[in-house]
């Protein structure tokens, strides 16, 4: 019988011919990823008896979460893991201002087809993008993964979802990620592999299909998964830091479950407080007013997303009463967004720009709100408090609609501007 | 530790973290000791008071769901649940129970027969769930899963093969 993509990416880590769903098996990740959080899994490290870590080349650490650092805490924090990172003689460590880990770790050609990432963020599924398997896991865990450099998986079911047709204008990945969502509900993937097919899929950029497995763990997935292509190989061509080899699932392979969405019949869709599956069309939401729009995070802080938020502010202001943060993902974002002439369109549009990192995200620095203010953001998570109070709302959307929803105070489409 | 043995005490769908510790204690209760009288307090006020050491929980679908706390496994393992059988897991939870070295066990067809209040065998290296209403088997947790439970958990497993050098 035919394996799904994760039955046989964890069958080869594990040196079995085959495994099935439900099946635990001990295999050695290919990433370690951790980031702000590196610090406190030392301490567990320590307490596990671990001095050195098991293989310094499998560990990417980023500094993101809060970078750079707001506060004398944070910068502690960050002084312990660099010292950690020299100590060790880690070689992949990105400092702050190189961007957020799953987009960096993409950029830097460790998100490889066929392999395993294992991570210590709940967004670490982003890494399907490339065709690798992604998943989080605790710091405990993270800590044991560097003190054997293995960890017991338990094999997944498979959801495959197929997308078919073509997206309409002004429709992106992270309308159909959230109507996807909307449509399964938070725990309709739970501890599942997803595997995204489909036309609609393979005509995506990168840039967007990685909205796909990014936000994919608010529906309780393990890892997600996309099948690379061309588009994913010519990227890494120059990029790769080792060779690879892709994996794809079989086509006799078994689902636990397969769904299908019209891609052609899809529109614009917001996640509304304070549940990333509360998703309405951006019809029902129109008119909310906002007091902060924010464009950036690993969800949606790429250039392509930078470019259409662009197209919006072109010639126009942010509204009076209404702050505008953008935050690119990543230093290469920053600067090629700069070369096309994006900031300069956000400078004149009265947006404010920050350093590349996870910014207000979740609710760190950068720009969190006030108690009762309204937030829309490309972000991937709307939970009560994330942004820092309780007594704040939080808006997901597409780049378009957050640069729209800026301009005019209250949430809307670039098309309601005209 | 391989053969459990206890009473059934059985439950329905998605019963989330916040049922199982509420999440009004976390920051309160913070000694293992202290969380056994919180145990599903929310969701069978019984339990804490009737629970014997070795009792196993079946339960249906999505167990756990909610948050990452692991206060959700530390309160059923030092009441002495012997294991937890149930359609399926939350994701972390599952993760959380393993690494704590309390079995969880996937197997919807036991969860579809046995009945509240009976007594069951489940024999972890045979992966068989033993009941007066059959037999019932789930795949058998592999050597590094054993490896952790007879450590007593993750963190003295990986103590312990550190100090072996692996």
């Amino acid at each position: 019988m035919g394996q799904t993509f994760a039955e046989k990416v964890l069958a080869k880590k594990a040196g079995v011919e085959a495994t099935s769903p439900g099946e635990i098996v001990e295999i050695s990740p290919d990433v370690a990823l951790s980031h702000d959080n590196t610090a406190p899994i030392r301490g567990i490290f320590e307490e596990m008896g671990g001095v050195r870590v098991h293989d310094p080349e499998m560990h990417a650490i980023f500094l993101d979460h809060a970078a750079p650092a707001p506060t004398t805490q944070h910068a502690e924090n960050h002084r312990i893991i660099r010292e950690f990172v020299r100590d060790q003689g880690i070689p992949h460590f990105f400092d702050v201002g190189r961007g957020i880990c799953h987009q960096v770790l993409v950029e830097e050609g460790l998100a490889l087809p066929g392999e395993v990432v294992l991570g210590s963020d709940s967004h670490t599924p982003h890494a399907g993008v490339m065709g690798a398997f992604g998943a989080g896991i605790g710091r405990s865990e993270m800590a044991s993964v560097w003190a054997l450099g293995s960890l017991w998986l338990r094999i997944p079911e498979s959801l495959q979802i197929i997308v078919h047709g073509e997206l309409p204008p002004g429709v992106t990945a992270k309308d159909l990620a959230l109507h996807v969502i909307g449509d399964l509900g938070a725990d309709g993937a739970l501890y599942m592999s997803v595997e995204w097919h489909g036309d609609a899929i393979r005509r995506l950029g990168l840039s967007e299909r990685a909205v796909l497995p990014n936000i994919s763990a608010e529906m309780g997935a393990k890892n997600s998964y996309l099948p690379p292509d061309e588009l994913v190989f010519d990227y890494l061509e120059r990029r790769a830091q080792r060779a690879y080899e892709a994996v794809f699932p079989d086509p006799d392979a078994e689902y636990a479950r397969k769904v299908e969405y019209e891609a052609d019949t899809l529109e614009a869709m917001v996640a509304c407080p304070h549940t990333v599956d509360h998703v309405k069309p951006l019809s029902e939401v129109a008119g909310t007013r906002v007091d902060q729009a924010f464009i950036g995070t690993c969800s949606n802080g790429r250039l392509e997303d930078l470019a259409s938020a662009a197209e919006v502010l072109a010639d126009r202001q942010v509204a009076n009463g209404t702050r505008l943060i953008v935050i690119p993902a990543s230093s290469e974002v920053f600067k090629q967004a700069l070369g096309a002439g994006y900031i300069d369109v956000f400078l004149q549009a009265g947006a404010l720009l920050q350093s590349p990192g996870c910014g207000p995200c979740m609710g760190n620095h950068m720009g969190v709100p006030a108690v009762g203010e309204a937030t829309i953001s490309t972000a991937n998570r709307n939970f009560k408090g994330r942004m820092g109070t309780k007594e704040s709302e939080i808006y997901l959307a597409n780049p378009s609609v957050v640069a729209a929803s800026a301009v005019a105070g209250e949430i809307c489409s670039a098309n309601d501007l005209n | 530790m391989s053969i459990i043995n206890g009473r059934v005490w059985k439950y329905g769908d998605s019963v989330n973290t916040d049922v199982i510790f509420p999440g009004k204690y976390t920051y309160t209760v913070s000694d293992p000791a202290d969380m056994p009288q919180h145990a599903l307090e929310d969701l069978d006020p019984c339990f804490a008071a009737e629970v014997r050491p070795g009792d196993i929980i079946v339960a249906g679908k999505n167990w756990g769901c909610g948050s990452s706390r692991e206060q959700a496994v530390t309160c059923l393992k030092e009441s002495g649940v012997g294991a937890i059988v149930a359609e399926s897991f939350a994701r972390i939870y599952y993760r959380n129970c393993l690494n704590a070295a309390l079995p969880a066990l996937t197997c919807a067809e036991a969860v579809e027969n046995i009945e509240d209040g009976q007594q069951i065998e489940i024999d972890l290296e045979a992966g068989e769930i033993r009941s007066s209403e059959g037999t019932f088997s789930f795949p058998p947790l592999p050597e590094a899963v054993m490896g952790i439970f007879a450590a007593g958990g993750l963190v003295p497993y990986t103590r312990q093969r550190i100090r072996k050098g692996k």
